[in-house]
């Protein structure tokens, strides 16, 4: 091999260089994060232990003694979260199914551009039709003291995740090989036997990305829920409960909180809460990657 | 002369409305446990014409078909046929090998299971005599629930024989199933479709000249959507009667 520092040109170790340097930048923005999270949330376990924290049901950060208890707020996340996606999902894949194996080709193409717009509808957008449709309909339909509750925030939550699931799982379905389809028509197999037996679960780890990528957004959703869960912090008995979601605390408490007081510290310990969930998320749908490469 | 399993009658097809015909009145009959081979260079129908013989042409958007395709002396495309019947009766073996992302087992069990088979003892014995038939059962009875897609090219297309002939059907459609294999596996496929037509009769499409004359009992020759000519294989490629088949075999075209 040739001495390979006289040999380069500059031409060549440019790129490289400049590459490297933005790509070492991303990494660097995310760890800075990371730790600004961390360095400005764990100084809440001065205040109160991870249990006060976790299962201290009342949150009321500004009474004196001031109490911290997380529960209800995370009872929310995980709430609105698991009732948006037991909404959105079967419904996503049940529109990725009837897009990629029912619908002639022409309509289909007019369905992902509605599809898609509606991933671009801003999520204030969503929120206002919430407060201003959704709750008074609700409160009169329903007769209820607020029709802004967990069933408002995850019908629109349900909405702003169903364009993520539907597009990505229609795009694992479309990759299931024509061939293995032909296989089993060949088989005397009807329409609807090889949709069930050979393409859903030759798609089945793709659409369980998209399941998890939409949990992941509507985990971390803030305005929608901060416009139409009710914001009221207590772990919801119903689905006509209000709750308050931690993003919803976090962006409502945030600008009201002084810099370096417990509560914003105990603030920021929900975010690294967030985070947590979110990454381990990830590390799930990266996990669900990797098994199929290994065969 | 022995039973005739198929005949096809005036067989004519288009891909959309005045566009030329890409078969033209084809009419052959192809004998019952025979193996019959189709040749003819690429684009001349022969697997259009193959897939004509169970329906899988339907699914092609705009294809217009007229004449007649017998089975058993009944016409396929009556309009009372029940196709997912048919292709029970007619089971096809493509190109590439093209197993189902599911376990060696599974894929074998497919078609019965589709026929309502749920008893896990008889579904193995189905699974082994398959796999026997198909010359696989030795090489994978050990790790049956491996995936398929473990296996090499000549082996997954040996199951995708498995998993056609799981349903037992009469007939055994082979859409040019050596084309995507090395020289040893193709020699293992066409010494099985010789075995085959001892139970099934068997139509096997080829681009390669000699594996219909090294396999096939009777040869079909196709041009331009056209059965030029067919006959004993033997009689086809030593006294063609037609100038375009002796051209075709003696490599002046193709």
């Amino acid at each position: 091999m040739p001495n390979r520092g006289e040999t380069l040109k500059l031409s060549e170790t440019a790129p490289r260089a400049v590459i490297t340097v933005i790509a070492m930048s991303g990494i660097l923005v995310m760890a800075f994060i990371l730790y600004f999270l961390t360095k400005e949330g764990i100084p809440i376990l001065k205040d109160a232990s991870i249990t006060q924290l976790a299962a201290g049901r009342l949150w009321y950060p500004v009474s004196s003694p001031p109490l911290f208890g997380m529960m209800s707020l995370i009872g929310g996340s995980l709430a609105v979260t698991l009732t948006s996606s037991v909404l959105a999902i079967p419904l996503g894949v049940a529109l990725a199914l009837f897009l990629t194996e029912i619908c002639p080709k022409r309509i289909s193409g007019f369905f992902k551009i509605t599809l898609e717009i509606l991933g671009f509808l801003p999520s204030v957008v969503l929120g206002f039709i919430g407060m201003v449709v959704i709750a008074p309909y609700l409160q009169i339909k329903l007769e209820l003291l607020s029709g802004l509750n967990l069933m408002n925030a995850s019908m629109l939550l349900g909405v702003m995740i169903l364009p993520t699931v539907a597009t990505l799982s229609e795009e694992s379905l479309h990759a299931v090989p024509q061939s293995q389809r032909d296989a089993s028509y060949a088989l005397g197999a009807t329409r609807c036997e090889t949709m069930f037996n050979v393409v859903l679960p030759g798609a089945a780890r793709g659409i369980a990305q998209a399941a998890i990528l939409g949990v992941m957004r509507a985990m971390g959703e803030t305005m929608v829920v901060l416009m139409a869960s009710g914001g009221a912090a207590l772990l919801p008995e119903s689905a006509f409960d209000p709750v308050r979601p931690l993003t919803s605390a976090i962006a409502a408490e945030m600008g009201e909180t002084s810099v370096g007081s417990a509560h914003y510290h105990a603030l920021f310990f929900m975010g690294f809460i967030l985070l947590l969930i979110t990454l381990s998320l990830n590390v799930l749908v990266i996990k669900i990657e990797s098994r199929g490469e290994v065969k | 002369m022995s039973k005739e399993k198929l005949v096809i009658e005036s067989l004519s097809l288009t891909y959309s409305k005045g566009a030329p015909l890409a078969l033209k009145e084809v009419a052959l009959g192809i004998e019952e446990n025979s193996l019959m081979a189709f040749i003819g260079p690429s684009g001349c129908g022969k697997s259009t014409f193959l897939r004509c013989l169970n329906r899988m042409n339907d699914f092609v958007r705009g294809v217009e078909i007229t004449g007649r395709v017998l089975l058993d002396g009944r016409d396929i495309y009556a309009p009372d046929v029940d196709v997912t019947q048919l292709r029970r009766r007619v089971g096809m073996v493509f190109q590439r090998p093209n197993p189902f992302p599911f376990s060696i087992r599974e894929n074998v069990a497919y078609g019965p299971k589709l026929l309502g088979e749920r008893d896990k003892g008889r579904l193995g014995e189905i699974v082994e005599r398959s796999l026997r038939n198909s010359g696989l059962w030795e090489e994978v009875k050990d790790r049956l629930n491996a995936q398929a897609s473990s296996l090499s090219g000549g082996q997954q297309q040996r199951l995708c024989i498995a998993r056609a002939i799981a349903v037992e059907p009469e007939v055994l459609l082979m859409d040019e199933p050596t084309s995507a294999l090395d020289p040893m596996a193709t020699a293992r496929i066409e010494e099985l479709a010789r075995e085959l037509k001892k139970y099934y009769t068997v139509v096997i499409v080829t681009h390669n000249m000699q594996q219909a004359a090294r396999v096939s009992d009777h040869t079909a020759f196709f041009l331009m959507g056209e059965l030029v000519e067919h006959g004993p294989t033997t009689k086809i490629f030593t006294t063609p009667r037609d100038k375009r088949t002796e051209d075709y075999i003696t490599g002046r075209f193709g």
